[in-house]
């Protein structure tokens, strides 16, 4: 690797401001910057409600900021490229869009997020604001189901925003929307593959090196390793491979009603997204299990990597509720 | 040398800033090999911020809490929450000191040592900024002299030799635990950030 990827940019130290004065224009009016802070904010927020505080380190567009909107997250925290956002950012977003019901932190199971996201807690707790704090983790590849706490979080965070969005527009108290956000992540299950990595713009490093021929199973969504790099095979063969890990570690049969999601992490073309679709969903139906919503598009990207990964969520009345309803934002939106 | 004043203090915390900002390739290139490659631009961010934050006039406890809070706020991240926590963590051993000496820079060391070793929920061994912050902080125990020079310097060896020891650690945290075995042979691109800072502080120190 001799030269940094091609990209358009400007002054690379600017990549996030410069991103988050685009994303927000995106939202014809619905989502404001704050002005000189990393923070997206909806412009429509009701007076009262439960906030859904959403965030995590920048280079993932559309995830996290793009999923601030009507029914999904209130505000978010950015942080820089692969880097979580400081206390002090997450802190000034959630005092922002406070509405008096108290806050849930929903965000991916990071070092770094964790421990940013507890320092905001607890200065908020300072100020008399209840914050309550739910962590995706549905990469299956990224520990034992024993050590399901230290599982990265990757895609499953759109249906659990879509999930935890809905209940903090409906219901009336933080218990519940933290009770309903708590499910959805513990019904959720991803795991991705990379065929080539992406890069910092700030550094022009690739996260990681992968020979011509490898790719890697279970790669993370910053390059971290996954279970092996091998050699490339045919699609559906690394269908096979993530399903049979996914569906090992929670089981489905007849009669599961499911949500997928099918990632595409950067630079993957939608026609191998939906060859992999295809083989998702014959290997479901051969297990009897129904398919009540699928998506398949770019949701959490690690700039220009190519790969996918697949995400699903096991289903009943109350998660199909909240994944109904109608949401507005730049990153998801259902009519 | 035996106490600093606290405008040497500013001082040596403005060094210390330089002194990462100037090694940012080296910690880039370290966190590439176990990580995602972003340590060294967030430790720069950091401490330039630090730099904008170090003015005149500053106690010794102020310059150190500043330190820790421009880090924290700037370079986000783990390396964020835990650096800042390192200088912020035992800044109160200098309230309403005049001067910074060898007795109240071990106490510091041994208070940021926890509060970074709580905030992080991490022990030795795991291949973190702790592999380093801890050997450093037992070497300048040890170091029970009043001479500041010979403290950092002992400091700074425990922090180098956290650095080696680390390269033959698997990580069991952060984004380089997927590596397991894997990460062995590359050393903890925080340890080395520890090196710098503790290495800066006896440079400075040196020099005077």
């Amino acid at each position: 690797m001799t030269h940094a990827p091609k990209k358009l940019l400007n002054d690379t130290r600017n990549v996030v401001t410069e991103m988050l004065d685009g994303l927000a224009l995106a939202n014809d009016g619905l989502v404001e910057r704050i002005a000189g802070k990393d923070i997206l904010i909806r412009t429509d927020l009701p007076d009262s409600k439960v906030t859904l505080l959403i965030g995590g380190g920048s280079g993932h567009e559309p995830l996290f900021h793009g999923f601030v909107g009507y029914n999904l997250g209130d505000a978010a925290a950015c942080g820089q490229v692969f880097a979580a956002p400081s206390p002090d950012i997450i802190f000034d977003a959630a005092m922002a869009a406070h509405r008096g019901k108290g806050v849930l932190f929903l965000y991916g199971n990071y070092a770094g997020d964790n421990m940013n996201f507890d320092i905001a807690a607890e200065l908020l707790a300072e100020e008399g604001i209840d914050v309550r704090t739910v962590r995706v983790n549905d990469d299956v590849a990224a520990a034992p189901p024993e050590r399901a706490d230290d599982r990265r979080g990757i895609a499953g965070d759109i249906y659990a925003i879509k999930v935890a969005g809905g209940a903090a527009a409906t219901c009336q108290t933080l218990d519940e929307v933290e009770r309903i956000a708590r499910k959805a992540v513990g019904n959720l299950r991803s795991m991705g593959v990379a065929v080539a990595a992406g890069s910092i713009p700030e550094t022009g490093k690739l996260t990681f090196e992968l020979a011509d021929d490898e790719i890697e199973v279970g790669m993370g969504a910053h390059g971290e390793a996954g279970i092996a790099k091998q050699k490339l095979v045919s699609a559906d063969e690394v269908v096979d491979q993530l399903m049979d890990r996914i569906l090992t570690d929670m089981p489905l049969g007849k009669g599961d009603e499911i949500a997928i999601l099918i990632n595409n992490l950067g630079a993957t073309t939608m026609m191998e997204m939906l060859i992999v679709n295809r083989r998702v969903r014959q290997i479901l139906e051969g297990q009897g299990v129904k398919v009540y919503r699928s998506d398949v598009g770019t949701y959490l990207t690690v700039q220009e990597m190519a790969g996918l990964s697949i995400t699903v969520m096991k289903l009943d009345d109350e998660l199909k509720q909240y994944l109904d309803m109608p949401a507005r934002s730049v990153g998801f939106s259902n009519m | 040398m035996q106490e600093l004043t606290p405008p040497q203090v500013t001082d040596m915390l403005r060094a210390v800033a330089q002194a990462v900002i100037d090694k940012t390739d080296v910690l880039t290139d370290a966190d590439l090999a176990t990580g995602d490659g972003d340590h060294g631009i967030g430790m720069r961010r950091g401490c330039e911020a630090a730099l904008d934050a170090l003015g005149p006039d500053l106690s010794i406890e102020d310059a150190f809490k500043k330190t820790g809070m421009a880090i924290m706020s700037k370079t986000g991240g783990a390396a964020g929450a835990v650096f800042g926590t390192f200088f912020r963590g035992g800044a109160g051993v200098f309230a309403d000191s005049g001067s910074l000496n060898a007795g109240k820079f071990r106490d510091f060391l041994a208070q940021s040592c926890a509060a970074v070793s709580k905030r992080g929920g991490v022990e030795e061994g795991a291949k973190t900024m702790v592999d380093a912050v801890m050997p450093a902080f037992r070497a300048a125990a040890k170091e029970t002299g009043d001479d500041l020079r010979e403290v950092f310097a002992a400091a700074e060896q425990g922090a180098l030799d956290g650095v080696e020891a680390s390269k033959a650690m698997i990580a069991t945290t952060g984004k380089a635990r997927s590596l397991g075995e894997r990460s062995i042979g590359h050393p903890d691109p925080g340890a080395i950030s520890v090196s710098i800072i503790l290495g800066a502080m006896k440079s400075y120190v040196s020099g005077l």
